[in-house]
């Protein structure tokens, strides 16, 4: 199975933000998106994930194929670290946390309330529950804030692991991820050009 | 489902989680009634049945704006909505979370309270039984008004506005059956329209919540 997005248009707020969006991705490979912020990024992210309709185009695989992590984590701070995956993977009907936890080096922490935990550490909770969703494709929004140096580094080794295990992600970030095998896809040309007064609206002011 | 269900009871009942606050109201109104209308048993009796319903509701009403507020705001509803689980399972099991978290304890607590407000004595068994059949509706109109809000931030208002005009034929017979029941007059009538109240919002806003939910994600 592989990803094919074909001519997408996004909007945002009813404006259209990004037209003509095409790129295929394979198994195992990885792309990494790229564009000044306010390009459309996340709406673009939020689109392949189902969560919002798009205005045109097609993409090949079924939301249910995609799993989309954002700024926000979906923590609940009062359960722990080890409750608020298995959640998650009870929600996705798969198991693996305590994998989960030892590849996002989250072991230690395991009975520690997400109320407790530092930023990055919730970030690296957030992206430990990746893994037990069980789906073939990651969508990412920034995924690297506030991680520090090691765990982008772990980040980029889990990635890895996905993708050769026949996973594809695809990536928003503005830093480097140590992905050199992704390919990049800027978003910049794909910009949907200013929306142009249709011919018969000017003729009243003429 | 089940996970979900078993996460958000948890998360009631652990420390900030709201449960008890409902609880708690419905205490407050009626323990305050009798000392503000004074201790006239037979007007607290004539009373006892719509005051016990108005606080089951508006204690119920307080609790609303949670449902999907805190999983909107840390990004959990994004992950759900994106989750196996359809979005109109997600809104049944938040509702019933809802209600096992506030109509519930609602419900078994009525009669204790009914006692202060000097209920007649045949009215006890039909306060319990229409509080068991209404208050799921409660929660289910509620769930629906709380997707409506969703992602606006301080919709409370806006909340309690939608969903009051709909808690009202739930009140009217909810307190129906409770006074005909106290005057031991038959109270099959209500107790029908509102167990069927109850059933068609069980059956039809799991839907529209979930659509509504829909378009405020986007």
């Amino acid at each position: 199975m592989e990803l094919v997005v074909n001519t997408l248009a996004v909007a945002r707020g009813g404006l259209t933000v990004l037209e003509g969006v095409s790129f295929v991705l394979a198994p195992g490979a990885a792309l990494i998106l790229r564009g000044p912020n306010g390009v459309g990024k996340t709406t673009l992210l939020r689109t392949l994930a189902g969560l919002q309709p798009a205005v045109a185009g097609t993409v090949s695989v079924p939301p249910e194929s995609l799993t989309y992590a954002a700024h926000a984590d979906g923590l609940k701070a009062v359960l722990t670290v080890e409750e608020n995956l298995q959640f998650w993977a009870a929600i996705h009907g798969v198991g693996g946390v305590t994998e989960a936890m030892a590849q996002m080096n989250l072991t230690d922490l395991r009975a520690r309330r997400a109320a407790n935990l530092s930023a990055g550490q919730k970030r690296r909770l957030g992206l430990a529950r990746l893994l037990v969703t069980g789906r073939p494709v990651w969508v990412l929004d920034e995924p690297t804030v506030s991680l520090d140096v090691a765990s982008v580094a772990l980040f980029a080794g889990v990635v890895r692991a996905h993708l050769a295990g026949g996973g594809m992600a695809l990536i928003a970030t503005h830093i480097d991820l140590g992905l050199a095998e992704a390919a990049v896809l800027d978003l910049g040309p794909y910009k949907a050009k200013a929306p142009v007064a249709p011919g018969g609206f000017d003729e009243a002011f003429t | 489902m089940t996970a979900l269900l078993i996460r958000d009871l948890r998360l009631a009942f652990r420390a900030g989680g709201g449960f008890g606050l409902g609880l708690a109201f419905f205490l407050l109104v009626a323990v305050l009634v009798p000392l503000g209308v004074g201790p006239e048993g037979a007007t607290l009796a004539r009373i006892a049945p719509g005051i016990l319903w108005v606080g089951a509701l508006l204690a119920c009403l307080l609790s609303l704006d949670r449902i999907f507020a805190l999983d909107f705001e840390d990004g959990s509803l994004d992950l759900l909505a994106t989750s196996p689980i359809p979005l109109e399972g997600v809104v049944a099991i938040k509702a019933l979370a809802h209600w096992l978290v506030t109509g519930l304890p609602l419900t078994l607590a009525a009669p204790v309270l009914g006692v202060l407000l000097n209920l007649p004595g045949p009215g006890y068994l039909w306060l319990v039984a229409s509080l068991a059949v209404g208050t799921p509706a409660l929660s289910v109109i509620g769930a629906f008004g709380a997707a409506l809000t969703v992602g606006i931030k301080r919709g409370g208002l806006l909340l309690s506005l939608l969903v009051l005009p709909l808690y009202v034929p739930t009140l009217i017979f909810g307190a129906e059956v409770v006074k005909r029941g106290a005057t031991g007059a038959g109270v099959s009538v209500p107790l029908l329209l509102l167990a069927g109240i109850t059933a068609g919002a069980v059956a039809l806003l799991p839907f529209a919540a979930a659509a509504a939910i829909r378009v405020n994600l986007r």
